[in-house]
């Protein structure tokens, strides 16, 4: 079935395109939903300028659109980006990287509902320990794009997800009530590579912004 | 052993409608056996001590259509669980009908009489995923829902159904459904 992505940028939908198109399902176009309003409930916007790059890299055409990031009104732009999509790659199906947002996930089912398209969360419900460690063994290389929550400091910003950090966030969701994936977004990731891209993707984290425990990097 | 039937048409739904209902059978420390209702064997359905019928997608009922494939429900006699398209299933085979209507997000439903764990007169949100629901069949009682069955159960047989997918937000009914 030919399909498109929701892409971020980050672990869960890249991981989500990489699951899809290990079951045997075409990745047609990308859409990204660029939000100006950083606390969109739907869209995480850290880093999501490099998503230009990363689907070039992967050699799957991109969708992006902007939305001004208001609450119901986000909905309409992304409903607007995979109708566009259904019309120029013909897809019959959206990839999400869902887990545990039911407010996110129950609003892309409506939409695929509307379109009469299939809505595919192969993440959905699944334990963020095993994800993180999925994500390793299967080659993907990720950074931390931004950090938003106690007990996060400026040095988790660019850290790379390896062995050493996921032993890390075990014993840190058992002392912080943390989710070890962040899906309470409590960090932001990027992927610089994965079985997907054809080469790594090169940034350079170049400053960091931010006060207190919510910081995000800068990559040129 | 717990058999858990797959009725989904697409392969990348296993993970998002059979894979949490495994988790949940991994982490209560039981065996299971997971299949697609079109690879079940009469011996699968013999061996096995109960089962879990899962959902599927908003726009995949093509299980519907096979009906004939679950007729040996009928004389199963131990605990099985239908899960939104799973308790279509059920209520079809018990002689019901499917109707229209459709449940997306997190939904409030009263519980009538206990279920699975969950004391009568108490509401919880569930997450609802579907574009059909089934009629009451005969020899069962509506436990939950007002204006559509939301959990049901056959008034003399341990045969479960719930409309909601219970793996989001109640996995405590899977777990209590795995003691009986």
């Amino acid at each position: 079935m030919d399909v498109a992505a929701l892409f971020s940028g980050g672990k869960d939908s890249t991981y989500a395109s990489y699951m899809a198109r290990k079951h045997g399902y075409q990745i047609k176009c990308l859409i990204t939903i660029v939000s100006k309003n950083p606390e969109s409930f739907m869209f995480h916007t850290p880093a999501i300028e490099l998503t230009k790059k990363q689907a070039e890299l992967m050699g799957i055409p991109i969708l992006i659109k902007e939305t001004k990031g208001e609450k119901e009104l986000e909905l309409d732009d992304l409903k607007i980006a995979i109708k566009e999509a259904i019309k120029k790659y013909k897809i019959k199906g959206i990839v999400t990287g869902a887990i545990e947002s039911v407010y996110q996930s129950s609003r892309i089912q409506n939409i695929c509902n509307d379109l009469k398209i299939e809505c595919f969360n192969p993440l959905w419900q699944k334990n963020q320990l095993e994800l993180l460690e999925e994500l390793l063994k299967n080659n993907f290389e990720i950074i931390l794009s931004g950090v938003s929550a106690y007990p996060f400091s400026k040095e988790f910003v660019g850290r790379k997800i390896d062995k050493r950090f996921v032993e890390e966030m075990k014993l840190l969701s058992q002392k912080y009530f943390i989710n070890p994936a962040a899906e309470g977004g409590e960090f932001e990731t990027l992927v610089l590579n994965c079985p997907l891209f054809k080469k790594k993707l090169c940034i350079k984290l170049t400053s960091i912004l931010g006060e207190n425990y919510s910081y995000r990097g800068l990559f040129e | 052993m717990i058999l858990i039937i797959s009725i989904c048409m697409e392969k990348l739904h296993y993970l998002e409608f059979v894979k949490p209902i495994e988790d949940i059978i991994i982490n209560e420390g039981r065996k299971f056996l997971a299949k697609h209702y079109n690879e079940l064997t009469e011996e699968d359905i013999k061996s096995t001590k109960k089962i879990i019928i899962c959902g599927t997608s908003l726009k995949d009922n093509e299980f519907i259509k096979d009906i004939k494939k679950f007729q040996w429900m009928k004389e199963y006699e131990k605990p099985i669980l239908g899960i939104c398209g799973g308790m279509q299933v059920v209520c079809k085979v018990f002689g019901s009908k499917i109707s229209k209507k459709t449940e997306i997000g997190l939904f409030k439903e009263k519980f009538i009489k206990d279920f699975l764990g969950v004391k009568a007169g108490s509401e919880e949100y569930v997450y609802h995923l579907h574009n059909f629901f089934a009629k009451m069949p005969k020899n069962f009682e509506k436990l939950a829902g007002k204006s559509i069955p939301q959990a049901i159960k056959h008034k003399h047989l341990p045969i479960y159904g719930v409309l909601f997918h219970p793996e989001v937000r109640q996995k405590k009914m899977i777990k209590e459904f795995l003691k009986i």
